[in-house]
């Protein structure tokens, strides 16, 4: 035991040592989950939109008003019909409204979007078309619109779980293996294997400190979330802990597994960096919806493990349900994790 | 000069010597373009297609029942489920089955028709914001259409006004269209800036830069030595980017080659000046490797790769305006659809130079031949 403590002192030592490190590695999360949180949108808004008329009269008017007072549209004015080409070609504005006002009275509408970005587009269209037929339908009281569990829709609370999803991953799996490769290359292993510390000591060592400095991370970004933030605040937040912490124990596994492989510690980094940030960027739902992928990249995302933390950290967070709600991801996290130990520790052991 | 010249030759065969001998790093600069061009361009896919949709009829008049039936056959809405109460409903949202609930309420076609209608409630699941808000907007477009349909059989609304839609530069609508191109901006930042640094700082831990310190090879030599492979591998990326997204995707710039490849050598530059940068200011791989990480997540998520900039607020397309790739992407996007030419892009040509000198300047001012 008391071999276990001096190991752990020593791995605190170095991570103490590195200031430099230490503040970057607790600092870059907040950070990141803050421009994420309020900057990050997959909405669609400010769409800047201009109106050609052929004759002003009362009903262009009412048009220009309520596309100037609707907050999707950033209104740009009026513009001539042969100007619309080039202020869509250098970008000012993203869509235009064309209307024909004919003697006999009724109106043409043509609607104008620049489709490079299909997604505003296709929302500009759908916005467009409501402000324009608004004058149609008098009576726009059929229907009533809610959102269950996010009524502001704050993109935050889609954002914040993909960011933790990322963040723990990479500073877990990066940190650890670097320390064990590091060990490996400078050639302090061959100490550490012919002192009486047993292998397991030495690991365990190494991973409880990235432990601690995780709960740390985990800490602040939680502070942030429910503060700054303004996620809903309720006793779920007991199931979000432990499943953080489920999670990070993954990592930390990942990690191990990673430093087995690798030989020097630009490889360490390189597997950790490259080959686990950009399927968890692609393939974990972090932004583009998982079921929203063709078949057998859904199929291939089932072994990213983000995947599954990332949707239970959301039934969490934001619908607040049980944890019988998630069983299976709860299950394959935890399957996973010790998978990942049980192969690193048999890779380990044998070197 | 010409002995610069021979000295930088010597330097640069030692580097490919290097990079030859490491098949991680090869296999990286192949493998990584590759997974990233084929198949990123089928994930990034914010187009909102499959909504289900569970409907609580509690009117079962002829009305309701054609109300279902339009919204099944739109191409977005998939009616899942049929169910009798909201709270049955609720439990299939629970259960991730169900993203939007259509509450029909009762007598709905009767208070219609005696001219005091009651209101049809569409309730989206906000768990994903954007599936959501689209998929409830979609079911009420629905409902109004299939409404004033049944109104104008009815003989009761004036009809539609005659209303057309033209989508520019992307006719079809096809979103790889728009994601093909800026992908190459991520190729780029990982290849020119995570690689460089990583390199830069891997001579500096092994201690081999102490042994470079003390020859006569100048900085400038050394640093190009350092960053010209990648900037071959940069190049070779994007080539290899634009076969793919014309061969696979059939994605082709509609404006001139020559300007793509003039964006990526600055983009190029403005990436591995960062990198050099950064390697130079940190002590260790650990600490180069996490500032480029912040700069890497940033420049991803912030310069408008997956997100729209003009959707932020005010302070952070701010923020995005600083964003070296926003300038790069645009670029893209623009010369691939729209075929923008030089004079279009002036604005973001002059944004990439000024980026590209600013960062060369800050990587030389920081280098140091002593450690």
């Amino acid at each position: 035991m008391s071999v276990l403590v001096s190991m752990m002192k020593k791995e605190m030592f170095h991570l103490l040592r590195d200031t430099r490190t230490l503040v970057i590695v607790a600092v870059m999360p907040v950070v990141l989950l803050l421009l994420f949180g309020f900057a990050v949108s997959t909405e669609v808004n400010n769409v800047n939109v201009a109106l050609s008329v052929n004759r002003h009269n009362e009903l262009t008017e009412r048009l220009a008003s309520r596309l100037e007072s609707n907050d999707y549209f950033t209104f740009k004015g009026l513009v001539a019909g042969e100007d619309i080409e080039q202020a869509l070609r250098d970008g000012t504005i993203e869509a235009a409204v064309v209307v024909d006002c004919r003697q006999d009275g009724q109106p043409r509408y043509q609607i104008l979007v620049d489709g490079s970005n299909t997604t505003t587009a296709q929302a500009a269209v759908a916005y467009l078309e409501q402000v324009i037929t608004a004058d149609n339908h008098p009576s726009t009281e059929v229907v009533t619109t809610r959102t269950l569990y996010n009524p502001r829709l704050k993109s935050a609370y889609n954002f914040v779980p993909g960011i933790m999803g990322m963040i723990f991953i990479m500073i877990c799996a990066m940190m650890t293996s670097v320390a064990i490769v590091g060990e490996k290359e400078s050639g302090s292993m061959d100490l550490l294997t012919v002192s009486p510390a047993r292998p397991r000591t030495v690991i365990l060592g190494k991973l409880v400190p990235y432990f601690l400095l995780s709960c740390l991370i985990l800490v602040f970004m939680l502070v942030v979330s429910y503060t700054l933030l303004g996620l809903p605040f309720s006793e779920s937040i007991i199931n979000v802990v432990w499943l953080t912490l489920l999670y990070i124990l993954l990592s930390l596994a990942l990690g191990l597994l990673i430093s087995a492989i690798a030989s020097t510690r630009v490889d360490a980094l390189m597997v950790s960096g490259i080959a686990l940030m950009v399927p968890i960027m692609m393939l974990s739902g972090m932004i583009y919806p998982v079921d929203n992928m063709p078949l057998p990249l859904q199929w291939l995302s089932c072994i990213v493990p983000a995947r599954w933390y990332i949707s239970a950290l959301r039934t969490f967070m934001i619908q607040q349900l049980p944890p019988s709600a998630v069983l299976p991801e709860i299950t394959i996290l935890v399957a996973m994790t010790v998978a990942a130990i049980f192969f690193a520790i048999r890779t380990l052991r044998s070197r | 000069m010409i002995h610069t010249l021979r000295t930088l030759r010597a330097l640069l065969v030692k580097e490919f010597k290097i990079l030859a001998r490491n098949p991680q790093v090869s296999r990286i600069v192949f493998m990584m373009p590759l997974s990233v061009m084929l198949l990123m361009p089928l994930v990034a896919n914010l187009d909102v297609k499959n909504v289900n949709v569970a409907v609580v009829d509690e009117d079962h008049s002829i009305l309701s029942r054609r109300i279902v039936a339009d919204m099944d056959a739109t191409d977005h809405l998939t009616v899942t489920a049929s169910v009798n109460t909201y709270p049955e409903a609720l439990r299939l949202v629970e259960a991730g089955r169900v993203d939007v609930i259509v509450d029909i309420p009762h007598r709905y076609a009767a208070d219609l028709v005696s001219g005091s209608p009651r209101t049809v409630a569409i309730d989206a699941n906000g768990v994903n914001a954007t599936k959501g808000t689209l998929g409830a907007r979609y079911a009420a477009m629905s409902l109004g259409t299939t409404l004033s349909q049944w109104q104008q059989q009815q003989g009761r609304d004036k009809g539609e006004a005659p209303l057309s839609v033209r989508y520019r530069y992307n006719e079809t609508l096809n979103f790889k269209q728009y994601m093909v191109p800026a992908l190459m901006a991520m190729l780029l930042i990982i290849i020119c800036g995570f690689l460089p640094a990583l390199n830069l700082v891997g001579e500096k831990e092994t201690g081999t830069i102490e042994a470079m310190n003390v020859t006569p090879v100048g900085k400038f030599t050394f640093v190009l030595s350092k960053l010209i492979p990648f900037w071959l591998a940069g190049m070779i990326v994007v080539t290899v980017g634009m076969l793919i997204g014309a061969l696979v995707y059939d994605v082709t710039p509609a404006g001139n080659v020559l300007l793509i490849y003039l964006a990526a050598m600055l983009f190029s530059l403005v990436m591995s000046g960062l990198g050099v940068a950064v390697a130079n200011k940190s002590t260790t791989i650990l600490q180069s490797i996490f500032v480029m990480y912040a700069f890497i997540m940033i420049f991803q998520l912030m310069s408008g790769l997956f997100t729209p900039v003009s959707s932020m607020p005010q302070w952070a397309q701010m923020i995005a305006a600083a964003t070296p790739p926003r300038y790069f992407i645009e670029i893209m996007r623009d010369v691939y659809l729209k075929g923008a030419t030089l004079p279009d892009l002036w604005r973001e040509y002059s944004a990439l130079i000024a980026f590209a000198t600013g960062l060369c300047l800050i990587a030389a001012a920081t280098y140091r031949k002593r450690a």
